[in-house]
Parts: C-alpha cells; sequence; structure tokens
C-alpha cells in the first residue's frame, strides 16, 4: 500500500486532537506515515492511531524559524516517499507548509477540507457555509489541509516503526527567524474548535462575560466570542469564531447576544444545533437557530444554569 | 526610502448572495465587487508604515476589468499608483497560477516589502502570500496583527493559537496582515480627487512573460467537480422570555440529551 504522509501537529509530545483525526482519515486512502518534528521519544499514540511508520526530524531549525525550514523537509519527505497524499491540520502553520510543500512538490493542494474520501476527493464548505464544495487534484499527490472535526479519531494499532530524518535546510527557508514566543495561558475550558459544545458571546453581554462563562462551565462547554466583543477588549483574538477567528463545527452552538452578520455565520453556521439568546426577534441570528429564545440574556442565561445544574443533579 | 507593493484582490460582496458559474468558478458577474474588506487591512498598515517613515505604495491586482476599482478604492486611501493585471487567459486560475501571475509582476516591480491580506474573502484560502514569497525566494511572515519597519528588518507580531511569537526578518520580506491590525482608514474627499490623477498601468501576459498555458481554469492543479447549496435550516422554534426563558433554554437542551 502507498504511503500517506500526516504532518504531527503537538506541543512538547502532546498531539493535539485534529492529528489523530488526520492518522484515521489516512488509513481509508493508503498506509499512514506521520512526520513528527521533535527531539525524545515519540509519542506512543500516534502508533494506537495506526502510524505504520514514524519520521522522526529532531532540529533547531525547525522551532527556531517560521515554517521554512519544515516545508523543505516535509517536501524531501514527499519527493523520497511518493505518497498518495499529504495531510496537514488546517491551522494558520499548517497551511502555510501546505502551500510550500505543494509548490515544492508541484502537486494541487486543497485547504481546509471537512472531509476527505478514499480516493483523495474532498469535501468543503464554502462562502460563510452557504455552498458545499465537492473539489479534487488534478496534479501530483494531493496535498491536503484538513480542520478539526472533520472524523471522530478511531484507534488501531500501527507498527509505528521510527525512522530519524536528517535534512539539509538552505539559508533561504530560515528568513524568518522567531525571537520571542509567549504560551498563551489555558483556559481550563476544552479547545474552541475540537469542543463538542460552544457557548459564545457577543456585544449584547455589554462586557461581562460571566453569565456566559457559568452558562458554559455548567455544559462543559468552551467559550468564544464575536469580533464586536473581541475589539471591544472583552475577550482574547484567540476565541475570536467567524472569517477572521475559528471555524467551529460543534455539536452544540449556543450565540448569546450576537447579530449573525455573514462574517460571524462564516465561522459558526455548519454546528449541528445552533441556539440563540438574544433581545431582539428580529436577529438574523434567529433564523439559523433550532430553538432561540427572544429575551435579556442577564436573565435567561443564569436561570438555564440554576436549571441544569438541578437536572445534573 | 520603503518602497511597497500591496496587493489586493477585487472580490463579490460578502453579504451578496455569492455563488458559482457554469463553469464551477466563482461567479464574478452575478454579484457587485469591491475590494476585498480584508485587503484593506493591508493598504492601511503600508500607507502607516510610509508616513512614519519616507516611501512609496504601489497597489497591484490580478483580475478582470471591474477589478481595477479595487485599485482606485486603494488609490482613494491614499496609495500612490497602481498596476492591474488583466488577461482573458487568467480566468479560473488556481492558487499557484495567481501567485505566479502576481511574482512576475512584483519582478516588474521595484520593492522593499510586500504587503497581503491575511487571506481573500471569497477563496479564503489564505495560501497566495506564502505561494508569491515561496517563488520569489524571500522570507513570508503570514497572519501578522502588529508590524514595524526599522531600516531593512521588519518585525511582526503573530497570535498563534498556542503562543504569542514575535518574528523578525530582513531584506526583502512579503508580510500578510490581520483585522488585528487596525482599522482602514475611509478615502477622505480630497483623497477622492487626487485619485483620479495618479497613475494605473495595465498589463496583461505577454507584458509578464507568462505563458498562457501555466495558468487559467484548464490549468488549475485542483478542481471543483460539484457545489451544492446548503439545504435550508428547517425554522426552529422560538419562544419569548417571560420569566421561564432560562428554564424553556435547559428543558430543550435535556430534550436534545445535552443536559
Ligand atoms: C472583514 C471582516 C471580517 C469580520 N470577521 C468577523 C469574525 O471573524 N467574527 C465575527 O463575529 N465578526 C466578524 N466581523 C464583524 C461582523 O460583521 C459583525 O460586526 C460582528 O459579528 C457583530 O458582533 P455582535 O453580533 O456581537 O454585535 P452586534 O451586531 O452589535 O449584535 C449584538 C446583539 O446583541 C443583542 N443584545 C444586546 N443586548 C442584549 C442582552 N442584554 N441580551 C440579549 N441580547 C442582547 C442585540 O439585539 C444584537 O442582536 C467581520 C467584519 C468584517 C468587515
Ligand atoms: N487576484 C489577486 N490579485 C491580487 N492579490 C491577490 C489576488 N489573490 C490573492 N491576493 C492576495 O493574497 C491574499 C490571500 O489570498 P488567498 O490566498 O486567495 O486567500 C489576499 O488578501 C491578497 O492580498
Amino acid at each position: 500500500m502507498t504511503e500517506v504522509l500526516v504532518v504531527v501537529d503537538h506541543v512538547d509530545g502532546a498531539v493535539a486532537k485534529p492529528t489523530l483525526e488526520l492518522l484515521t482519515i489516512a488509513r481509508r486512502i493508503g498506509e499512514p506515515s506521520a512526520i513528527y518534528f521533535g527531539g525524545g521519544d515519540v509519542p506512543a499514540v500516534l502508533a494506537e492511531y495506526g502510524a505504520e511508520k514514524i519520521y522522526q526530524l529532531d532540529d533547531a531549525a525547525y522551532s527556531d524559524y517560521l515554517v521554512g525550514p519544515k516545508a523543505e523537509a516535509i517536501a524531501k519527505i514527499v519527493a523520497d516517499s511518493s505518497p498518495a497524499a499529504v495531510l496537514i491540520p488546517s491551522s494558520a502553520e499548517g497551511k502555510e507548509i501546505a502551500a510550500r510543500v505543494a509548490l515544492k512538490s508541484e502537486s494541487g493542494l486543497i485547504t481546509d477540507a471537512v472531509d476527505v474520501s478514499a480516493d483523495g476527493g474532498t469535501t468543503q464548505s464554502v462562502f460563510a457555509g452557504n455552498f458545499t464544495v465537492q473539489a479534487s487534484v488534478t496534479k501530483g499527490a494531493p496535498v491536503i489541509t484538513v480542520k478539526p472535526n472533520s472524523t471522530t479519531p478511531e484507534a488501531t494499532a500501527g507498527a509505528g516503526t521510527v525512522e530519524a530524518v536528517t535534512v539539509d535546510i538552505s539559508d533561504a527557508a530560515k528568513g524568518a527567524k522567531i525571537t520571542a514566543s509567549n504560551p498563551k495561558e489555558a483556559s481550563g475550558r476544552p479547545e474552541l474548535t475540537e469542543a463538542a459544545i460552544v457557548v459564545a458571546g457577543g456585544r449584547g453581554t455589554g462586557g461581562d462575560f460571566s453569565e456566559v462563562e457559568a452558562f458554559a462551565d455548567s455544559l462543559g462547554a468552551a467559550v468564544g466570542a464575536s469580533r464586536a466583543a473581541v475589539d471591544s477588549g472583552w475577550y482574547p483574538h484567540s476565541f475570536q469564531i467567524g472569517q477572521t477567528g475559528k471555524t467551529v463545527s460543534p455539536q452544540l452552538y449556543v450565540a448569546n447576544g450576537i447579530s449573525g452578520a455573514i462574517q460571524h455565520r462564516a465561522g459558526m453556521q455548519t454546528s449541528k444545533t445552533i441556539i440563540a439568546v438574544n433581545k431582539d426577534d428580529e436577529a438574523p441570528i434567529f433564523e439559523l437557530v433550532d430553538f432561540g429564545v427572544v429575551g435579556d440574556l442577564k436573565a435567561v442565561l443564569p436561570q438555564a444554569t440554576e436549571e441544569i445544574k438541578k437536572r445534573k443533579g | 526610502m520603503t518602497k511597497i507593493v500591496v496587493a489586493v484582490k477585487y472580490v463579490p460582496d460578502a453579504t451578496a448572495n455569492r455563488s458559482f458559474s457554469s463553469d464551477n468558478t466563482v461567479d464574478r458577474a452575478g454579484v457587485d465587487g469591491l475590494l476585498s474588506e480584508l485587503d484593506e487591512y493591508a493598504v492601511e498598515q503600508a500607507l502607516q508604515i510610509v508616513e512614519a517613515g519616507e516611501g512609496e505604495v504601489t497597489v497591484l491586482t490580478v483580475g478582470p476589468d471591474d477589478a481595477g476599482d479595487a485599485i482606485r478604492k486603494a488609490l482613494q486611501m491614499g496609495a500612490d499608483s497602481g498596476v492591474h493585471v488583466n488577461d482573458d487567459a487568467i480566468h479560473g486560475s488556481d492558487a499557484f497560477a495567481t501567485s505566479l501571475v502576481l511574482a512576475e509582476a512584483i519582478k516588474k516591480l521595484d520593492y522593499d516589502l510586500l504587503v497581503f491580506g491575511m487571506s481573500s474573502t471569497d477563496a479564503g484560502m489564505g495560501v497566495v502570500p506564502t505561494l508569491v514569497a515561496e517563488r520569489l525566494g524571500i522570507p513570508a511572515v503570514t497572519y501578522a496583527s502588529e508590524v514595524t519597519v526599522d531600516g531593512d528588518t521588519v518585525k511582526i507580531r503573530r497570535d498563534g493559537d498556542t503562543a504569542a511569537q514575535t518574528i523578525e526578518a530582513t531584506g526583502k520580506v512579503l508580510v500578510s496582515v490581520t483585522d488585528q491590525t487596525g482599522e482602514a482608514r475611509y478615502p477622505s474627499f480630497k483623497g477622492i480627487m487626487a485619485a483620479k490623477k495618479k497613475d494605473v498601468q495595465e498589463w496583461t501576459l505577454s507584458d509578464l512573460g507568462v505563458d498562457a498555458a501555466a495558468v487559467g481554469l484548464d490549468n488549475a492543479w485542483t478542481k471543483v467537480d460539484s457545489f451544492e447549496p446548503r439545504p435550508p435550516r428547517t425554522a426552529g422554534e422560538i419562544v419569548t422570555d417571560e420569566g421561564d426563558g432560562g428554564t424553556k433554554l435547559a428543558e430543550f437542551l435535556a430534550s436534545k440529551k445535552f443536559v
């Protein structure tokens, strides 16, 4: 079987869930090989989720510079292994790696896939989630970036044979140097793009997210925000949902004090169940909902939180 | 003297009903177009950099006749001159072909710094900046939320998912900027009048020495096989809070097994 390369996303060896989703998708197409940048022991979880081979690349260049060195290394592995496809997580870094690898390998590129089939065909959601598109690559091994939550990770043991790879990195790839990196504080809540439930707040919170957060915590949900809330400095940008923030596609999305502008919809419209709480019964968000409450979130959310706690006992 | 080239895209209005043409490309005729809102931030950053020192801003677009509107808007905001690459053979180009045309056009222009938007509001791949930099062999820093220029060093702050990074690059550099860099200005009356006298060059593929067989729909490395509008959502249940809205919300959640 031909190899399918999966670029691993991890922080200090803690592998992100979307990588496990990619390994699961890779098995539909061929034999998964993981590409792991970092030293020490390779995380066991990669083999547990089906990686037959694990290319390990350990060099300071990969963390000292932006993606140039990683892209050169992956392109070399692509040239040597002639894979059936290359799967990369759809993050800012992932897309940049994908673009460079695709151009170097003269392979077609598809970004932000929400599903990938056995023949490498992809499904994407475009125009703010208003259209679903089937697309395929016509040249080379498809390079595909895949959104989080595109499939449920399934454990299946793979051989996990580690192969150390060293690549001579060109000076040209080292043009953008990372001079400082400040890790973000963890919120203690589920990761926004991976969460099964997302509770978001907008301008209607008036700057106080406490009701939104308490409601989210009663459901074990992640908290998100509209751009209006982020621009007002009420919530950090990394929690913004929409065109210029994160795309989420959870089982349940609850929009509180959010009007439902097209740019916001772009980031949440594919959620399975949608609920809104808004004072204005004409807010466009109500066009999307399965359930809506016309009312003040400052009254509705605390009551809902109490009721949920009571039911959970 | 910093010479900046800003790449801007003319896109269908995101608030209109966007769709596809019969050849599965983005319908650019049925919907009014405009300068991509996300590229306004790129124009703004370029203007601010020049205003803080000395320099010149050229806006560059690749697109059909109407794309001249995107250039005009940028000139009204304060850019100095424009370049419009317009050639029927470019229709339906993928990101690789677009980046090829942009890179060849940029090679003909004198530049120190390239500023791009973080992503277009139609295709929204966010990869054209990286591809152009890769083709030109210069460093790229994408998704910058803050840009400062100090001599020939560009410093960028980038807010990533797991960390906020500071990145430095020297020499010719490409940056793509997010909407976190700061609101774009509106054209002033004076700016609108001044724009009428600014120089806009029209280039075709042959001016760039790009072979028509390297671009366009037939030469794309990817293809859209089919598209389908999202099925309309069935109208949901909407209740008005009469003191029990929260309880009803919890009941709905319980009925759907979320509680
Ligand atoms: C290029 C571009 C990119 C953008 N990207 C994004 C993006 O990524 N994400 C994003 O979200 N937006 C984005 N926007 C902005 C978007 O257009 C809207 O401006 C934004 O989503 C509005 O946020 P909001 O719904 O919180 O605020 P508003 O539109 O002001 O809505 C607030 C809502 O709260 C309701 N309300 C007020 N008080 C209460 C209360 N006490 N209880 C209940 N309801 C109340 C009001 O009725 C109203 O409907 C972008 C815009 C542009 C131009
Ligand atoms: N046709 C084009 N003409 C000029 N600039 C473009 C064009 N397409 C993309 N760009 C630039 O590349 C950025 C990212 O575009 P994209 O990769 O399509 O999301 C945009 O914000 C523009 O700065």
